[in-house]
């Protein structure tokens, strides 16, 4: 199908944005890279009265460095993410998951701030920014907010996020040294939603954890950083240890149902990750064997 | 309804014109400049059938509006076809048999060529996955594949 009307502004600075914006609250829609925007203006499932094309705006583009943090600029595309050296140095956990998302003419247009004010729970990198303990730079007409990416997911398509306001930029913590990621997911097909994925990070010291933190998704309404974690850092990890957190991984994660997998079935794949997780970043293979 | 001017370059040739601010890219060469090699099939994003190029790189026409392209520079099969720098990929795709109905085929091509052009030499694994976005209900994939790894191999010097 296509789109039905709307009225269309492009913006070349944030302050006019946000007028934009303040003016015209929830009947306006920020269009970023439009690939998931797009598809629900087309299936009519949503139907802006004005579409705020931030396209123009070169000053929201952009990987840096700022001391112990690199600063992403909410139109940076998946595909700069995948080629840029700072990410693949600084948060080498993005770059990994960006190779999920999708396929290449999708990546080349997607945005992160795009999926992240989106809020698809079977996003990567919604997960991505959880595990990495990223900070959202959200402006509206009134200030500047700062947002910690556990908070800022709430809900199916749900965010902190209000309508007058504009996602400007993510702070991800520099990787620490001995950090490693972890990425996985399934899925159908390639670049298909995930059934069940897991983004982590983690600080590893004496053959253990000194940190690690699991951002599951697509397990329910939005993703989820997992408590069973705690379990396995500051201790040898063994295969009861290991065991006892899968247990409590099963309890705390509260799977939807949908066409793809029962949430019996999602809680099954959600154990096989970590499983797999925390087997491959010790470097464990007897870890990935049921107790 | 709201129109808006846009400018820009399809297939080297520029293009003034004013478009209804909802029109998407793939509409507007198709109804407006009769460029009809790029396909329309499930206009949310997801079989690959309007591929074209923007600003060199490969994206769904139907996820852009035209008033998006407005100083960008577009190419469609008909530009790369004419041009003559997919003629032996179109090539090994008819002597492969890796068409048949043909709808598919232009995205699958933008595809090839994009995957082509940033890796020279692509083991088959590296093929499907750059095309896992473009469906093809006829072929089955493996003729494709093969037309595609065909090409890299007579490009390779």
């Amino acid at each position: 199908m296509k789109a039905s009307a709307f009225s269309y502004a492009r913006p070349t600075t944030v302050p006019n944005a946000l007028e934009l914006l303040a003016l015209h609250g929830d009947r306006a829609k920020v269009l970023a890279g439009g690939q998931s925007l797009m598809p629900a203006m087309n299936l009519r499932l949503i139907s802006p009265k004005l579409i705020v094309d931030i396209g123009a705006i070169v000053e929201l583009r952009g990987i840096s460095l700022k001391g112990e943090v690199l600063l992403v600029g909410a139109l940076t595309r998946h595909v700069d993410l995948h080629n840029s050296a700072e990410i693949a140095r600084y948060a080498p956990l993005l770059k990994e998951a960006i190779a999920h998302v999708a396929h290449p003419a999708i990546r080349n247009r997607g945005t992160i701030g795009g999926s992240l004010a989106h809020a698809d729970p079977a996003a990567e990198l919604p997960a991505c920014m959880m595990a990495l303990g990223a900070t959202l730079l959200v402006r509206g007409v009134h200030g500047e907010r700062r947002i910690a990416a556990e908070e800022f997911f709430t809900g199916i398509y749900e965010t902190l996020l209000s309508p007058d306001e504009l996602l400007i930029a993510v702070e991800i913590p520099v990787a620490q040294r001995n950090s490693s990621p972890f990425f996985q997911e399934f899925s159908r097909r390639r670049g298909d939603y995930a059934i069940v994925g897991l983004a982590a990070q983690a600080v590893l010291k004496n053959s253990g954890f000194s940190d690690l933190r699991l951002a599951f998704f697509s397990v329910g309404n939005r993703p989820h950083l997992a408590k069973a974690a705690r379990q396995l850092t500051n201790v040898v990890v063994t295969r009861s240890i290991l065991s006892d957190a899968s247990d409590l991984l099963r309890q705390e994660l509260d799977p939807h149902e949908d066409q793809h997998a029962t949430p019996a079935m999602r809680r099954y794949l959600a154990n096989l990750l970590l499983r797999r997780c925390v087997s491959k970043l010790l470097d464990r293979p007897d870890l990935l064997e049921e107790p | 309804m709201v129109q808006m001017p846009i400018s820009f370059l399809v297939n080297g040739e520029r293009v003034d014109a004013v478009v209804p601010a909802r029109l998407n890219l793939a509409d507007f060469l198709r109804e407006h400049l009769k460029l009809t090699g790029t396909h329309i099939g499930c206009e949310h994003g997801v079989c690959g059938a309007c591929t074209v190029r923007v600003d060199g790189d490969i994206v769904r026409s139907c996820l852009i509006l035209a008033v998006q392209m407005h100083d960008a520079t577009v190419e469609t099969i008909e530009g790369l076809s004419d041009s003559g720098e997919v003629a032996d990929l179109q090539r090994a795709f008819r002597e492969r048999n890796a068409l048949q109905c043909g709808f598919c085929t232009p995205g699958m091509l933008m595809a090839a060529q994009d995957l082509l052009k940033h890796c020279p030499v692509p083991d088959r694994d590296r093929i499907r996955e750059h095309l896992s976005g473009n469906y093809c209900r006829c072929t089955g994939y493996q003729a494709i594949v093969d037309a595609v790894e065909t090409t890299a191999r007579m490009r390779a010097p």
